[in-house]
């Protein structure tokens, strides 16, 4: 093995990610007076949050009546009653101050006529438990993300943030007692490796999003965080739950806003039929996204669907109007553009369910903390350990995401982290040291890639493993086909013994950049692919046609996965919290789930 | 000044010459800039002939040649759809996003190098770090004295249409880089990108620190090196207009002097 000079840096806490729950903890931690590193392996703006277009739901009212508990209802019932009620109420409480602070920050949302922030309506947001439609989604024009991601990189340069940028973080440490007590990362431009000491790590990682073929993810969205914490032995949770955003474009995959439904754009089938109609008779296309993706799946699958192989649905924007459409949707029209060769106000875009979110991700509670279940504890906390944003299962999105939560839950749960470290941590804490050998596994496992020798290219595992999601891990599930899954990414997972890295330089070296990415995903594949051959029951996200209900008495309950280093799989459970946190909402008992 | 040769050990080399597939459907012929550190040899152009039938984009293109051809070629990319600005590259000629270039669009081979007088990191890889702490020193961030109102500001549709055009920049860096200004001076001329982040916060009705912002740009090298040459707006991939957001800064210094 290369001996590999090592640079140590001592901090309050590390942050891993620069996207918008990654900034938010950043500068909160700033904020509060610890000294923060934070480490990203894109510079801030290049962040996937930057592609988020529709908007983030907070019950403000602007644009009609609205309650935060209104939306505390439409996300237990979005996540099919298997999110934590205690932490949903934390996250649509907070999404009123939140909002307002972003738009303090200076987010350049939409505005109303009288000067509020504009709103507008979204799946499955409702107003009355479902009786009314809710303008709750804040958005500035469709590219909300974009304006955030910027805006909040700008208060970390306000706060003077300490970035390390293009870092790629390899691996946590952590003491024998088991406490988080760093991060291990590699400087790409430099090619030094660097150890990042912490009293907390915060994981702030993304989804996992490039296990499946065809997805809205960007390259970079390999769930490196979740791929670290399946190595430091600890579980995933709820892995089997990937939501499919009904509107990719067709073959490019990049997203189009539900945002466009939600301004009164709709789907048709081959037969030009309003088929939602028939799916969800009362919210119809803007029925939350797992039932959309299911219905066009039904659609295209009962020969409806359009084009030559029948394999697609149109989503129809040109009754808008070309004002609506340049106010309000000017990012999609460009993109429509660009990757369909479509004018929007003439011509409807081609669209197909796309792999789009993971809502499952590392177990939390609503600090953020990492927890496992330990004797009879089944929320003991991982000291030193956080996850927030789509790499953290908190869970508030359960078993199916609401559109316009997610940007929501990076900046309440982002800020929640950084105000709990601020609890536990006393600024400028010494480190206590740690045995030499404490990154040797670390190490090691970096080398060894680092000189791959093995036949098969990083790019050939890549794809068989996105072959293998997209055909087994898909929108509907049998339990056959989830077997032949499992046999067939635990495949994959064994043919990375045999990988082939052909760059040995330790600058800017991509090519093993996408081989540890490789393993990352791998991990969060298997783990995704058992995950939902064990869950026999349908939810959410998760439909099996062999169990098409769902079935409360047996599995209302969190899927925890554990993937070794030989890609075994092995399961627990923690009970959903049906408790709130406060009197002033009431529990939503469990009932039948129809838009 | 400005050196009209390329020091000795700029001067690109011919490099590796990789053949089309037999039977390739589509085949287009790339010539891609090529250097590393790791080695003290000059910058070569390698030639890639490419069956480009699965490939809409150039970015497609170069990830097929990473993928199947060469895994040691390197670039930034991330989200493929022109939002993130990582692959920001220059295409026969010109500044662009190879993720929304078509193929199509191209004409003849096409020539791949990274962003124009930038330091090489890698290959495609360009050293943008001076460009970013540029962007740090505008202090891009909303700055106010009133106490912020427990509801949000308010602002008009009007007000907030005068951001449009500017928020939407990525940060990608290649109308800065495709300007002469920069290349010459980019030591201490902000360029067209900064400059539209600046004039972004200076026109926006929330910020309540115009007077500052002006102060700060105020200067021979900061501000006015920008001689209307128009490349960035020529050049900028989402579209926008930095050379205008120049001349609204410059006619607002103007028009406080009375």
């Amino acid at each position: 093995m290369d001996s590999y000079k090592i640079q140590q840096h001592k901090f309050d806490v590390v942050v891993v990610g620069a996207g918008g729950s990654g900034l938010r903890a950043t500068f909160g931690l700033a904020e509060k007076g610890l000294s923060t590193a934070c480490i990203s392996k894109v510079f801030p703006t290049r962040s996937h949050t930057v592609a988020a277009q529709g908007g983030i739901a907070s019950a403000l009212g602007n644009m009609g009546e609205d309650d935060w508990r209104f939306h505390f209802y439409d996300t237990i019932k979005g996540s099919d009653w298997l999110a934590d009620q205690d932490a949903v109420e934390y996250m649509c409480r907070e999404a009123i101050p939140a909002v307002i602070e972003l738009e303090h920050y200076g987010v350049p949302f939409s505005r109303t006529e009288d000067g509020k922030i504009y709103q507008r309506p979204f799946g499955g947001m409702t107003t009355h438990y479902g009786k009314g439609t809710a303008q709750r989604t804040c958005a500035a024009a469709d590219r909300t993300g974009h304006a955030m991601l910027h805006t909040l990189y700008q208060q970390a340069l306000k706060h003077q943030a300490q970035f390390f940028v293009e870092y790629f973080a390899l691996d946590l440490v952590f003491d024998s007692e088991g406490a988080c007590r760093g991060v291990l990362a590699w400087d790409l431009n430099e090619g030094a490796l660097h150890l990042f000491r912490g009293h907390a790590v915060v994981l702030a990682t993304g989804g996992y999003g490039r296990t499946y073929f065809s997805c809205t993810s960007a390259h970079t969205c390999t769930g490196d965080g979740g791929g670290m914490v399946l190595r430091a032995g600890l579980p995933l949770q709820d892995m089997e739950f990937v939501q499919f955003h009904p509107t990719g474009v067709y073959g490019a995959g990049c997203l189009i806003t539900e945002g466009v439904r939600g301004e009164g754009g709709y789907l048709t089938n081959g037969k030009g039929e309003r088929f939602m109609e028939r799916y969800a008779p009362s919210a119809k296309d803007l029925a939350s996204r797992d039932v959309v993706s299911r219905a066009m799946t039904i659609e295209i699958r009962e020969g409806r669907g359009i084009g030559e192989h029948k394999d697609h649905m149109h989503l129809n924007l040109m009754h808008l109007g070309s004002e609506v459409i340049r106010e309000r949707l000017p990012g999609i029209a460009e993109t429509a553009r660009i990757f369909a060769g479509v004018d929007v106000s003439k011509d409807p875009i081609p669209v197909l369910p796309t792999a789009h979110y993971n809502m499952g991700g590392i177990p939390t509670n609503f600090h953020g903390e990492v927890v496992q279940r330990k004797g009879d504890d089944n929320d003991a906390v991982v000291p030193g350990l956080f996850a927030i944003g789509e790499a953290a299962c908190v869970s508030v999105h359960g078993a199916n995401r609401l559109g316009s939560n997610s940007l929501l839950d990076l900046v309440v749960f982002g800020r929640a982290a950084a105000n709990r470290c601020a609890e536990l941590i006393r600024p400028h804490t010494p480190h206590p040291d740690l045995p030499a050998s404490v990154l040797d596994t670390a190490l090691a496992r970096f080398d060894g890639l680092r000189h791959a020798k093995g036949s098969t290219p990083t790019a050939k595992l890549r794809l068989d493993m996105q072959r293998t999601m997209q055909r087994d891990a898909a929108v509907f599930r049998t339990g056959q086909t989830l077997r032949e899954g499992c046999a067939n990414i635990d495949k994959v997972y064994a043919g990375f013994g045999d990988v082939q890295v052909s760059d040995r330089s330790l600058v800017w070296n991509s090519d093993l950049v996408e081989t540890l990415e490789l393993a990352n995903l791998l991990g969060q594949a298997v783990a995704t692919m058992h995950s939902a051959e064990q869950r026999t029951e349908s939810r959410g996200a998760h439909a099996r046609e062999d169990f098409p209900d769902r079935d409360d008495a047996n599995w209302q309950k969190h899927t925890l996965s554990w993937v070794n280093d030989a890609g075994e799989t092995r399961f627990d459970y923690r009970p959903v919290h049906m408790y709130t946190m406060s009197k002033d909402v009431d529990v939503v008992p469990p009932k039948k789930r129809v838009y | 000044m400005a050196e009209f040769s390329l020091p000795q050990n700029s001067k690109v080399r011919k490099g590796e010459h990789h053949p089309a597939p037999a039977g390739a459907k589509k085949p287009r012929t790339f010539r891609i800039y090529r250097w590393s550190p790791d080695d003290n040899r000059n910058p070569r152009l390698d030639t890639f002939e490419l069956d480009v039938s699965n490939c809409p984009m150039v970015l497609d293109a170069l990830l097929k040649i990473k993928n199947e051809v060469d895994a040691t070629l390197t670039l930034r990319r991330s989200c493929r759809e022109g939002i993130c600005g990582s692959c920001a590259m220059n295409i026969n000629g010109v500044n662009t996003l190879a993720c929304t270039t078509g193929l199509d669009e191209c004409k003849g081979d096409i020539s791949i190098y990274p962003l124009p007088h930038m330091p090489v990191v890698k290959d495609l890889v360009p050293d943008l770090t001076h460009f970013y702490a540029q962007h740090a020193a505008v202090r891009p961030w909303l700055r106010t004295e009133s106490a912020a109102p427990d509801r949000e500001r308010l602002q008009s549709p009007a007000d907030r249409k005068k951001l449009d055009g500017l928020y939407e920049c990525i940060l990608c860096a290649c109308c800065s880089t495709s300007c002469p200004s920069y290349w010459w001076n980019g030591d201490r001329y902000l360029g067209p990108a900064i400059l539209l982040q600046a004039y972004r916060w200076i026109v926006d009705s929330r910020d309540e620190d115009t007077g500052t912002r002006l102060d700060e740009l105020e200067d021979p090298f900061k501000l006015y090196r920008c001689h209307t040459i128009m490349n960035c707006t020529r050049t900028c991939p989402k579209g926008l207009n930095p050379a205008l957001a120049i001349a609204e800064i410059k006619k607002l210094i103007l028009e406080r002097r009375g």
